[in-house]
């Protein structure tokens, strides 16, 4: 049988942009969410030390933060994002995937809260961190 | 007695060296290509092109353009219109040298802060266009507002408020 997790790999992985970039989401719990990005040198922003461009992260701090939306069970419906800001902490290392981790923390019934943390491989410091406020919608 | 005034340059040299640095800013980053992002100038005014493509979809039923998306085109155009915005001084004055910017050496560009993104109404399967006016440019701050929009230039599908670290001048 196919788990909540399972399904919502499929339905990320079915955006294409997401797919696009490559995005593989490999953890899904009750309002939370975590999908990987690996390096691609196409999402380049400084050519000179080869690291990734911001508005890539943006790409995958949307994601993620919509999918922790989500898997929320207060939020029965699909989400949009109403905004998010992106603090850049430091230069992603180059050549290493970038993992998002999004945590829905707070749910009315309009709005979900919620924020985000992104890591390379040296996960004690944070590429970035993200907030954000999202809709929530009946289930379709 | 003033000094005798230069004649002013013929407006095909002008307009060679202004267009070789804005190429160089937009085709130097390979992300601005993946997303096939373009600028179009009217003298010193910006303006940023997203040519609609079916990978920069974020969600397949409505169909609206990523949400990521948006927020890295309103990113790239803050950032192509503070370098320019930056480099424009030394484009005018003939200090840039070209023949350097078209064989890759891509100035050093403003480093994001933070970006804080609103999204007005959803991305449409169009092109959307976006400018940037900074609000301040200090010696190593900025703060930037852009807005985009797609077929009315009054209806803005989102806009966005970012911070940037100027790069330091190599002395």
């Amino acid at each position: 049988m196919a788990t909540k997790t399972d399904i919502a790999r499929q339905f990320i992985e079915a955006i294409p942009h997401s797919k696009a970039l490559g995005m593989r989401l490999t953890e899904m719990g009750e309002g939370t969410s975590t999908i990987e990005m690996p390096y691609d040198e196409k999402l380049v922003g400084d050519p000179e030390t080869g690291v990734l461009h911001g508005g890539a992260v943006s790409a995958l701090m949307d994601t993620c933060c919509g999918a922790a939306v989500m898997s929320h069970p207060a939020s029965p419906g699909g989400t949009a994002t109403i905004d998010l800001r992106i603090d850049y902490m430091r230069a992603a290392t180059p050549g290493q995937s970038i993992t998002a981790t999004a945590i829905c923390y707070h749910v009315t019934r309009t709005v979900a809260f919620v924020r985000a943390t992104a890591t390379d491989e040296d996960t004690d410091n944070p590429v970035a961190s993200a907030t954000g406020a999202f809709t929530v919608e009946a289930a379709r | 007695m003033k000094a005798p005034r230069r004649p002013p340059e013929p407006v095909q040299v002008i307009k060679q060296r202004r267009d070789a640095t804005l190429r160089a800013l937009v085709e130097g980053v390979p992300y601005i290509q993946y997303l096939g992002m373009q600028f179009e100038r009217k003298g010193d005014e910006l303006t940023g092109v997203l040519p609609f493509d079916q990978k920069l979809i974020g969600n397949p039923m409505l169909p609206a353009i990523h949400g990521g998306v948006t927020a890295a085109f309103l990113e790239v155009t803050a950032i192509i219109t503070l370098s320019w915005t930056y480099l424009w001084e030394d484009v005018e004055s003939g200090a840039i040298d070209t023949a350097t910017l078209e064989a890759g050496g891509l100035p050093r560009l403003p480093k994001t802060i933070d970006i804080s993104t609103d999204y007005l109404r959803s991305g449409l399967p169009r092109d959307a266009y976006a400018r940037a006016r900074i609000n301040r440019s200090g010696r190593r701050y900025a703060s930037v507002h852009v807005e985009a929009w797609q077929d009315n230039r009054n209806r803005l599908f989102a806009q966005a408020t970012g911070h940037f670290l100027m790069p330091q001048r190599r002395e």
